[in-house]
């Protein structure tokens, strides 16, 4: 991943409109979002976002700034990737051709991904992973031919200190 | 003990002090307006909601207190969108109410709905969607918290009709008092880092040509008496800008005026030549910088603001102090006695003398009225400064009139000077001037209003007509879009596109006594005072003074869009390089 992507982690309320809240902010103060991921957290009243944005649309600073400046938001949080893991999921349905099987079922085993499902031209998997190995993985699917693509974007967590 | 959502708005709204409210009724909003009957609180009923908004706006900026406008949904809460957008840019303490369709309804594009939160998420500090009754009382609460604390700024709060309906068994629920607040991701910060402040009053005592660069926050925290003691303490100039005018006296000798786009000379040039900026609640507006890059070049910068975000958006600062700038203030005063023992102040003389120089050489003047000319608008403002109370309220619209409204008016006083300034929000003066009006009653209330801007909100002086709000309107009426004619005189060949209104049409002075007002039409010099004289004199109904101005003169100095300030115009009388 290029260098002038931060990974933030944002605590928010668990309220109605927050994602609209958030990702109307990006929009109209012109900062760029890379991948944003959202789900609850054990607690009920929260809710988790890890937002990829692009700190060459805008300085870290006022990014973090703005963002706090919303009601809803609790805390954010800014993950380095020397001290974080993050990991991102992918499902892809690729084209099987007669000649391409064995190099396919080659290369998902190298990745260790996961076979889904498979019809008579077409082969569906799954790969979870640092961002880094999915682009990579995803690289060598397109050669394949894609059909049909989903990332579930970044989710990351600070690693444990020693 | 048994209530009901709209029972419970009117008390919330009592509880928090509220006095008056600015509105009109509608469909979903309608069934509030029943208990609104019984309520202590007085209603003032406006001719377009965007009026209400103003009202609110413009009671607020006199009185410190936030403004409270009440309105129903869809087309009302779209017509609030500029109010809110305006009390966002000038972080005016504004909570506005408004009724939403039934909570079954939402979502179907029922009669008058429209999604009033989603529309307004971008210009308000909060809004919240009520989705139970019982909650009313508590986001009430909230809302005014949210209001008026840290940067002040507007919240909207969306009540869906069933739920303020005493007929409708989903708006009954057990009377409470609201908690503390449940806001977990709200705690602005009040007391400034100590150690920020020692920071900045060293880099004061390193500096030779400081200036205090003061804007609306010194109004908003309440802190133009710190402000004027710091001053004063480290005999430091201060500029003013558009939104602290009359935040530092404009007799005191430390007085710079109003910097920026329409600044005057010296302001401009002191913040361009100065060495350390103390920045006391102002953020850099691109109206004040002019061309980023080029903004006070050889300047440290102290930045003192209650929202961090502020720090380092346009400039980078040295030393950011965030909190109550007022608290923020006393410290600094606190800390510049502390040093003031152990150190000495460098020699500032050459740039006190460099400063009476530029005032001197460069102070506001226009051309000497000849016969044939239309009023000069400049000379009209003086004459209604000469000829008002010193603590008279000035509300102005936006364009040539604001501007000469800021450079030639003698703000003495806080609170005293009421504009859009961030916006720049046309018909503003004359629903602001009412709701000053309505909260200072016994102050002189002026709104200096251009022909274009008056054209937009006229219509509430039948509002202030009937609810008794003599305000008094001066129209400096040029016949033109004016601040848009002189772009296009100086920046496009003249080529006047679509800028012409005409003078006489509407007949201002029949459209004020239309409107239950005194009309009177000023044309030549010697009338101006006897008119203000006589208007002074009128206190049961508005009076509109159609003053008929030169429609060629211009607003000097003036640093044009994306220039820099040291390539400020003055005014052709002085010699440009």
């Amino acid at each position: 991943m290029a260098e002038q992507f931060h990974t933030l982690v944002v605590r928010v309320e668990n309220k109605p409109g927050v994602l609209a809240r958030v990702s109307g902010l990006f929009a109209r103060r012109g900062f760029n979002i890379q991948s944003l991921a959202v789900a609850p957290t054990d607690n009920e009243l929260f809710s988790r976002l890890t937002i990829v944005v692009d700190a060459e649309s805008a300085p870290m600073e006022q990014i973090v700034k703005q963002l706090d400046k919303l009601i809803n938001v609790v805390r954010i949080q800014e993950l380095s990737p020397s001290d974080s893991v993050s990991r991102e999921l992918i499902l892809a349905t690729v084209n099987l051709t007669e000649g391409s099987e064995d190099n396919i079922m080659r290369e998902i085993e190298s990745f260790d991904a996961n076979v889904l499902s498979v019809g008579d031209k077409k082969i569906m998997v799954s790969l979870s992973g640092p961002p880094d190995v999915i682009n990579e993985f995803e690289t060598v699917l397109e050669k394949y031919g894609i059909v049909e693509v989903q990332r579930t974007g970044i989710v990351a967590l600070a690693t444990i200190a020693q | 003990m048994k209530t009901n959502g709209g029972k419970a708005l009117m008390k919330s709204l009592e509880a928090q002090g509220v006095e008056i409210v600015f509105g009109l009724p509608g469909g979903a909003i309608l069934p509030a307006y029943d208990p609104l009957l019984d309520s202590s609180i007085r209603h003032v009923l406006v001719r377009h909601e965007q009026g209400a908004g103003h009202m609110a706006e413009g009671y607020a900026h006199a009185t410190g207190l936030p403004g409270v406008a009440i309105v129903t949904s869809g087309p009302a809460a779209t017509n609030m969108v500029t109010p809110l957008a305006d009390a966002m840019l000038d972080s005016v303490p504004l909570v506005c109410i408004t009724g939403q369709v039934a909570s079954g309804a939402i979502g179907s594009d029922a009669f008058q709905e429209c999604d009033t939160t989603g529309i307004t998420m971008a210009v308000t500090k909060h809004n919240f969607l009520v989705a139970d009754a019982s909650e009313i009382p508590q986001v009430i609460h909230d809302a005014f918290h949210i209001a008026t604390t840290g940067r002040p700024g507007p919240v909207l709060v969306d009540i869906p009709k069933d739920l303020v309906d005493a007929n409708n068994p989903v708006s009954h629920f057990d009377d409470y008092e609201p908690s503390e607040h449940d806001l977990p991701g709200y705690s602005p910060i009040q007391e400034p880092d100590p150690a920020s402040v020692l920071e900045a009053a060293e880099l004061i005592f390193q500096s030779t040509r400081p200036v205090i660069y003061s804007g609306g926050g010194i109004l908003k925290a309440r802190a133009a008496e710190q402000l004027r003691e710091l001053a004063e303490l480290l005999d430091i100039h201060v500029v003013t800008t558009l939104m602290n005018r009359g935040g530092f006296p404009d007799d005191h000798p430390l007085a710079l005026g109003m910097p920026g786009m329409h600044g005057n000379y010296t302001a401009v040039t002191a913040i361009q030549e100065s060495d350390l900026l103390i920045t006391l609640g102002a953020r850099f507006d691109d109206r004040v910088t002019g061309k980023v890059d080029e903004f006070a070049p050889n300047a440290k910068v102290i930045h003192a603001d209650i929202d961090p975000a502020e720090f380092n958006k346009v400039r980078s600062a040295n030393v950011s102090i965030q909190g109550d700038v007022g608290q923020t203030i006393t410290e600094l005063i606190k800390a510049l006695k502390q040093l003031s023992e152990t150190k000495d102040h460098p020699d500032r003389s050459a740039w006190k003398s460099q400063i009476s120089g530029w005032k001197e050489r460069f102070p506001l003047v226009y051309d000497e009225w000849q016969q044939g000319e239309g009023l000069k608008p400049q000379y009209v403002i003086e004459q209604l400064r000469d000829n008002t109370p010193d603590d008279t309220i000035v509300a102005s619209g936006v364009g040539q009139h604001q501007m000469w409204a800021s450079q030639f008016w003698k703000f003495n006083h806080p609170y005293t000077w009421i504009n859009s300034g961030g916006l720049g929000t046309m018909g503003f003066a004359v629903p602001a001037a009412i709701g000053a009006k309505a909260g200072k009653p016994d102050r002189m209330v002026w709104a200096i209003d251009g022909d274009g801007c008056f054209q937009m909100t006229n219509q509430e002086l039948v509002t202030a007509r009937l609810e008794n709000f003599p305000v008094k309107i001066a129209v400096l009426n040029n016949g033109y879009l004016g601040m848009v004619r002189q772009w296009q005189e100086l920046f496009y060949d003249e080529r006047y596109s679509e800028v012409h209104l005409q003078p006489d049409l509407p007949d201002y002075k029949k459209l004020a006594e239309a409107m239950g007002c005194v009309g009177i039409r000023v044309e030549s010099p010697e009338e101006v005072k006897p008119a203000i004289d006589q208007a002074n004199e009128i206190n049961d109904r508005p009076v509109v003074i159609d003053f008929r101005t030169e429609a060629s003169e211009n607003v000097y100095p003036m640093v044009p869009a994306g220039k820099s300030n040291s390539d400020v115009i003055v005014h052709p009388s002085q010699g440009n390089d």
